[in-house]
Order: structure tokens, then sequence, then C-alpha cells
């Protein structure tokens, strides 16, 4: 028989290992995502309904005056594509946590974890993992977005990718963040009320922020202060082959802040204590 | 010492006292969830190459100790080692060498088998190509090579534990765990998992802590530790156990131990 001394195991793992694991974690989840298949359209549909019924409607309402990055007059579907592009990764950040306290709940999440590579790794691959998801559903809106008369410049397609990287990882930590608070999975509708719906609303994704200011300057300050403007921002001006600085380093230090407190309150008891591990013990 | 041999293969060069590094061993470790405390100074050791069977019945602890051993919740008091590794210190080695099968299903069940066992070969950081490899032949060891492109839904719940089992063998682990491997399985899918349970421990010197409250899932020659309400009541061989309770059979010396009721049939 054989036996095991600290010697016949490596110490530490390869780089080839690490990426490995990372492209196994997105290879699976991009593989769950294609058959979820109610999981795609919906997280399609939702900004599209903003686009075609609630923009038409408001067009004639509200007046876009020129403002960067915009060089002409645009039209108000134009105004708020970006917003709607952050909206789906929202949502898909969101998703992901609760699919997190999902898989905490049922046992999924073990699998994760029992791998030796580093747990504060494990979580990043997984954040990562959600964002690739989010930028299939980012991209498939833009195709559709693009027979509807948005048509950033070309280069925009390529220039936004790393804008919404960033701003991904930023919702997802987010997501992680919030989901490690939740005790169990049914509080996650206050999740809806209290995180997703403020921050899409108090933010500049429906409407320019001076005239937000025209109508209360208190908002105005809230929307200022709201990380999930800078996504938009962020997004808007990539779309355009251009970089709004202010807003790059307020969702860069969100993403780390946000993503650094995610895996140091990641706690996978959670939950299970309250049960009893494994459903097993009262 | 000489030069270390591959893990896969074990070999017959002497060492200087091989069964000085159990492959687990749990030293006095307790732990508390709030007030309510799941485990109470709990300390034995597993073999290397050996079947040792965690008896309790439900809310014994046997969950927790689990979830402390595979780094799921974080140690409180007393200390996890795996083949001298300890858990807490160095996780990343002690859990290269630990496979384990939970007791809720975890696998992706809209994933194909393969699918399922290359994600887990990923987690590990092993190859697409070897992991491919290990794959088809844990499917052929598992008898499940015919299915290996079918989504994972579709399986019976004891081919499920099988895939399972197969999973947790993918990156060769010196110490297997199965929390209650066999519950709510028939009496065929569970003599299967058994059968390929213990060929893992005398074919390849697996050593397996096998958690059940199911009696007749036990053997003369196996390794036993008692478990009830968190505390260790005995431990040792199987035949000691019950010599020592004064009994004739493991469920009378479980009964006298515990002062469980135990039904007829084997189970408690």
């Amino acid at each position: 028989m054989s036996s095991i001394t600290s010697r016949d195991v490596p110490r530490g793992f390869s780089a080839t290992e690490y990426l490995t694991c990372l492209t196994g974690i997105v290879w699976r989840e991009g593989l769950r995502f294609l058959h979820q298949r109610e999981r795609f359209v919906s997280a399609l549909v939702r900004p599209l309904v903003w686009l075609f019924i609630f923009a038409a409607g408001f067009r004639q309402v509200l007046g876009i005056s020129i403002i960067p990055p915009y060089e002409t007059y645009i039209l108000y579907e134009v105004f708020i594509a970006p917003g709607l592009m952050a909206m789906i990764q929202l949502f898909n950040g969101m998703q992901s946590s609760l699919s997190m306290v999902y898989d905490r709940e049922m046992g999924n999440m073990r699998t994760l974890l029992v791998s030796p590579l580093p747990r504060g790794f494990l979580l990043f691959c997984k954040l990562l993992a959600g964002t690739a998801v989010s930028l299939l559903q980012v991209y498939a809106f833009l195709i559709i977005a693009w027979f509807w008369d948005i048509t950033p410049p070309p280069i925009g397609y390529l220039t936004v990718l790393p804008a919404l990287i960033l701003s991904g990882l930023m919702l997802g930590s987010l997501g992680m963040l919030i989901s490690s608070g939740i005790k169990q999975l049914e509080n996650f509708a206050g999740v809806m009320n209290f995180v997703i719906f403020p921050m899409f609303f108090a933010s500049s994704a429906l409407y320019p922020l001076w005239r937000v200011q025209e109508g209360s300057p208190y908002l105005y300050y809230v929307c200022q202060a709201n990380p999930f403007t800078h996504a938009v921002e962020l997004i808007r001006f990539a779309l355009y082959g251009q970089i709004n600085w202010i807003s790059l380093a307020v969702v860069g230090a969100c993403t780390i802040v946000f993503m650094i407190a995610a895996i140091y309150a990641y706690d996978p008891s959670r939950g299970l204590a309250r049960r009893g591990p494994a459903g097993g013990e009262g | 010492m000489t030069s270390p041999a591959p893990i896969a293969e074990p070999r017959e060069t002497p060492r200087p006292d091989p069964a000085a590094v159990p492959a687990l061993s749990i030293d006095g470790v307790s732990h508390s969830y709030g007030p309510r405390r799941a485990l109470i100074d709990v300390s034995f050791n597993v073999r290397p190459a050996s079947f040792t069977a965690l008896l309790g019945l439900n809310g014994a602890g046997k969950s927790t100790l689990f979830s402390l051993i595979t780094r799921l919740f974080g140690i409180q008091t007393g200390r996890v080692g795996i083949f001298g590794h300890d858990i807490s210190r160095t996780p990343g080695e002690a859990l290269r060498l630990l496979g384990v099968v939970f007791q809720p299903r975890t696998l992706d069940l809209d994933l194909s088998l393969t699918q399922n066992l290359l994600y887990h070969a990923a987690l590990h950081g092993i190859s697409r190509r070897e992991a491919a490899a290990r794959s088809a032949e844990l499917l052929a060891r598992i008898g499940l090579s015919d299915r290996a492109g079918s989504k994972v839904r579709d399986l019976s719940g004891g081919q499920m534990r099988r895939l399972e089992i197969a999973r947790a063998l993918l990156h060769r682990p010196r110490l297997l765990l199965l929390d209650e491997p066999t519950v709510g399985l028939d009496v065929k899918a569970r003599a299967d998992i058994i059968r390929i349970v213990r060929q893992l421990v005398t074919e390849q010197g697996i050593g397996v802590l096998w958690a059940t409250h199911l009696f007749d899932e036990i053997m003369p020659s196996d390794d036993l530790v008692v478990l009830h309400q968190g505390k260790v009541l005995a431990q040792g061989p199987m035949g000691r156990v019950i010599t020592e309770a004064g009994a004739q059979d493991v469920n009378t010396a479980f009964m006298r131990l515990t002062g469980a009721q135990v039904m007829p049939g084997g189970g408690a």
C-alpha cells in the first residue's frame, strides 16, 4: 500500500491549473445559461420592452439636447440604449447571486468550494463567468437594437467590451455581496424592491442628469452617488469610442471594494446552519 | 526517504512507517451553531486502505463533521488532517487528496455525464485532454459509458450516485468521504454502490469514511466510529466495538451504546 507524505503532494498551483479552473467555470456557466432558454429570452425581452414601448412613448415627452458623447441630436431610443445594456447586467448580476443562494441551499455550491484552489479565486471565477454570460445577453440586445436604428460607430462594438466587463464585474460583485447577506431564498424579492429598482431609476439610464437636476437637486446628488449611473455613463461613452474618466474611476473603485467585500463576506455555512448541513440535521 | 511514488501507482517500497500518517485524523474537534453544540471533542482516525463506517442517527453530527473536513465550515476547535495536511492551514494540499460524495445530489442536471465530469476536473486544474481520458475510464468503471452524452436528468437515482462517485475519483484522491450515499436507493443500486466503493479500498488502497445509519452496510473487517449527539461513544474494529459493548451484533451494540431504539431490519 502506498503512503502519502507531504512530498507526494505538489505545493501550490501552477498558472495552467488556475487557467484551466477559470475556463472550466466560465464554460460550465455558459452551458447552463444556454440550456435555460427562458432565462435568455426573458433577459432579452426586458430591455426590448423598454426600447420598443417605453422609449417610443417617451420620445415626444423628453427632448434630449446635444450632450457628450453624442455629437448630434439623437432619438430617445438611442439615449437609453446604454442604460438598458447596464440594466441587462444589473439583472444578470442579481440573478447570478440569486442562483448562488439557491446553489448554497441545494448543495451545488459545495462542488465548487471543495476545489483545492483558493476560495477567493473560485469566487472571482464565478464572477467572471457571470459577466461572460451578461456579455452574451448585451451583444444579442445590440444586434436587435441595430435593426431599431440604434447604430453606434462600428468600432464602438469593440471599445464597449472592456467597459462591459468592468461594469459586469461590479454589478456581479454587488450581487454576491448582497447574496452573502441573504439568509434564505425567500428574502430575494426584497432585493428587487430595494436594490434593482432604486439603482435603475435613480441613475442616468432613462434621463440625462441635467434634466434630473432641473427637477430635483437632491435626486441629482443621489444619482451622482449611484455607482450604477457611472456604469451607464462608462458604457455610453465607450460605445462611442470615448472614455469617461470619472465613471471609469468610480466603477473601477467600486468593483474592487465590492469584490473584496463579497469574497470576504462569503460564508458557505450561512443558510446551512439554520437547518443543519446537507438538510440532514435539525 | 526515497523519491515519492506517483499517487496513482501504489508501490511496495518500505517507508519509515506508513501507518504513522493516517488518511484522515480528527483531533479534538468541537463545533457549535450558536448555542447548540453539534460536535463535542470528536477524535478518531481513518487508516489508509481501510473502510471506516461512521455510524450515527440523523442529527448525530455526521454532516457537520463532513462540512468541517471539506473546509465548508471553518474549524472552531481542534484539528483536521488529511494525510498530515492541516485543512485549516494548508487546505489546497489537503483537498487535493480528498474526494467527497455529499448527501444531497450536487450534479448539473441539464449537462451531460461527461460535461459534469469535465467541470469537476477543471476545478482541480486537470487539463482538458487528461480530463477526457480519465472521464471515459471512470464512466467505464461505473458501467455508464453508453450514457456519456445523456443529460444527467435522465439517469436513475442509483446511476446519479455512481456518477458522483466517479466524479469524486477524477482527481485521484487517496481519501474518499461518502455521506449516506445509499439513502433512497433500491436494493440493487445500493449493492452496486457498496461493491464499487469496497473495490476502491481493496484494489486502490483508498481510505474510505462512510457515514451511514444502515447497519447492514457494515462488514466485520470494517472500522467503526459511533457518533451520538455530537460525541464519539465508541471506535475501533467492528468486533472490538461489539465485544466492548457486551453485545452480539452491531444493532445491539449500537442500541446499548446510545440507548436508542433500533428498528428491526438493520436500520436505526
